[in-house]
């Protein structure tokens, strides 16, 4: 135990915890500059003077942010994708997935056989879209919920979470009497807390960031999510609707614009980014676990 | 001895042949004993094999107007067939070499760069004793993961403008000239790669030390009793132990190498980088959603698939081949 480290393995660890600092840095450092950007004047960011930490601190771009309306519209469509859809999908999975756990359930070979031929088979992006439009979701919230509600992958983790809840207890349970779908409700997913809330934390951040159904399916944007108003504002550099220029000079409202691009993104990915560090245990259990049965 | 056995033998068959017969019936009937205890889970699963055969078989069917041309009014059913056609349109178009070029060497770029850091990044993590330290490592490579894709390309845009992007800021203070990134053709690729690299890194290190931490810890301490540096420890004992893992995730990538995502594609394109940018997922986007061609783009769309399948079953064949690990 006393032994004394060789000097090759000493300049491995050395090297190896500098090389993970350069790692932190370049994984932090745009976020950082993100983060700084807007509580900065845009004019002394675009001189070159923002390296690090805010410069002549101002809240002016968070406060045009708010003044926005498409901002709030597309926040307000995003939560209710999310928190409709994430219901939806925890749902849709747990009632495959919990029928496909059980050793009883006569048909769970051929039922799994049947959903993990879509993994790799899809009809592709233009049968689909007929299929959506032809049931007539273009342009309604349900586009944005129904299409993708099982993701294969998360039911197979779920049902390799299920599987490793022991027999005896479902056994016991039947003979008080108890039915499956008491027993799913009143023991099973109390028990299988941790790995919902992975469920939800994955199918969760999906929605959030997701563009492409609110892209091919939607036409009015009152219906838009956050995501398709941030292509328009931040890469489309669409900003016309953004700020009221009065009677301030085009090169003051330009500055303006930039700084609120950055508002707005802190704006649009800070709840992701609190939330899933209080989660990170749990989503590398459920990532283990699917990477077993997967 | 040939009478003895078919004057014997025969009630042997049949009493082996009523055994079995019985035997099946008895596994019917346990079969519909264990349906009928468990008709309420059939009931549960019910409505999401109707979700799969609407939203991914029936898609599958409808994939047929690739060999069609399909008139709305007439439906999939009804539209008349026109052979390969579509395809024959599609390999003679003045985009069909472009495209499979953009497309295969994008995916060939993210392999070769974005297939082994997330596992150098796994063993290096596995490496640090410091459990504090370990813990803000994985928390801030993981953090890009949680961030949306219009969100990176933006960062992306704001970062490299040739005006006001700090990357370009340097250049010139170093005495360069400004380079726009997001319009150079050029630098396509490398920045399509690198950004995916810089957001995907941590994420997918998560199962490579997952599998890292179910090696047995007494294989490392012996190795390190018979002198083993720790580079030799990673190279002959970590390494092997995850062989399967990086195999499996290896098969996986190989499978979609023609289906190069969209979404990401699709914003950092612009008139200006088009050569360099177009990819099949993109071009199928514009043919098919914007220009309702339905079936020309279908069949792109297919031939894209066919092909990752191909692919991935040569891939999979090859790892069993030769290392005994594959995916079925």
């Amino acid at each position: 135990m006393f032994k004394q480290l060789n000097t090759g393995d000493k300049l491995f660890t050395v090297f190896n915890y500098a090389l993970l600092t350069l790692v932190i840095c370049l994984m932090l450092y745009p976020l950082i500059y993100v983060l700084s950007a807007s509580f900065s004047n845009p004019e002394k960011m675009l001189q070159g003077e923002l390296w690090l930490f805010p410069t002549d601190f101002t809240l002016e771009s968070y406060s045009l942010a708010f003044q926005n309306r498409d901002i709030w519209i597309g926040y307000r469509n995003t939560i209710f994708y999310t928190f409709l859809g994430t219901a939806i999908n925890l749902i849709m999975s747990i009632m495959i997935a919990y029928p496909l756990s059980r050793s009883d359930f006569y048909g769970r070979g051929p039922i799994t056989a049947f959903i993990m031929v879509t993994m790799f088979f899809s009809g592709g992006m233009i049968p689909t879209y007929l299929l959506v439009r032809d049931l007539g979701m273009v342009d309604t919230i349900w586009a944005m919920v129904i299409p993708g509600a099982v993701s294969v992958y998360n039911v197979i983790i779920m049902r390799t979470f299920f599987q490793n809840i022991p027999e005896e207890i479902r056994e016991a349970a039947s003979i008080d009497g108890s039915t499956n779908l008491n027993f799913l409700i009143r023991i099973v997913l109390p028990l299988s807390v941790p790995i919902i809330a992975v469920m939800a934390l994955f199918y969760g951040v999906g929605h959030w960031n997701a563009y492409f159904d609110g892209l091919i399916y939607l036409r009015d944007s009152d219906r838009y999510p956050l995501q398709l108003f941030l292509r328009e504002m931040l890469i489309q550099d669409d900003m016309s609707a953004m700020t009221t220029s009065g009677t301030e000079g085009v090169a003051k409202h330009l500055l303006r614009i930039e700084g609120l691009k950055y508002a707005v993104v802190v704006i649009a990915s800070l709840p992701m980014l609190i939330i899933y560090p209080f989660l990170q245990k749990y989503f590398i259990k459920g990532v283990m676990i699917g990477s077993l049965k997967g | 001895m040939e009478n003895r056995s078919t004057i014997e033998g025969a009630p042997i068959l049949e009493s082996k042949q009523l055994k079995k017969l019985k035997q099946k019936r008895n596994r019917k009937n346990s079969n519909l004993k264990t349906i009928k205890k468990n008709w309420d889970l059939y009931l549960l699963i019910f409505p999401v094999i109707i979700y799969f055969i609407v939203f991914k078989y029936y898609p599958m069917y409808g994939a047929q107007i690739a060999f069609k041309d399909f008139i709305a009014v007439e439906g999939i059913t009804g539209s008349p067939w026109v052979g390969f056609e579509h395809f024959k349109r599609f390999f003679n178009s003045f985009y069909f070499g472009r495209l499979i070029e953009n497309t295969l060497v994008i995916g060939l770029y993210e392999l070769a760069v974005g297939f082994p850091i997330p596992i150098i990044l796994a063993l290096m993590i596995n490496e640090v004793k410091n459990k504090r330290f370990k813990r803000i490592v994985q928390t801030v490579t993981y953090a890009p993961h949680f961030l949306s894709i219009v969100v990176v390309v933006a960062l992306l845009f704001m970062f490299l403008s040739p005006q006001t992007g700090i990357l370009n800021n340097i250049i010139v203070a170093l005495g360069g000239e400004p380079v726009s990134f997001m319009t150079e053709p050029a630098w396509f690729k490398t920045i399509y790669v690198l950004s995916g690299v810089w957001q995907t890194m941590g994420w997918s290190s998560i199962i490579y030390l997952a599998a890292l931490g179910g090696i047995d810890p007494q294989l490392q301490e012996a190795a390190k009793i018979d002198g083993a540096s720790k580079l030799q420890v990673i190279w002959h004992i970590n390494l092997p132990a995850i062989k399967s893992t990086i195999i499996i995730m290896l098969i996986l990538q190989c499978g979609s190498i023609l289906g190069v995502g969209f979404e990401k594609v699709f914003l950092m394109q612009n008139s200006l980088n088009m050569e360099a940018s177009d990819v099949i997922a993109t071009h199928v986007y514009r043919t098919g959603i914007i220009g309702s061609q339905y079936s020309y783009s279908t069949a792109i769309g297919l031939f894209e698939s066919v092909i990752n399948f191909i692919v991935l079953i040569i891939v999979n064949y090859m790892a069993r081949k030769i290392n005994k690990v594959s995916l079925w």
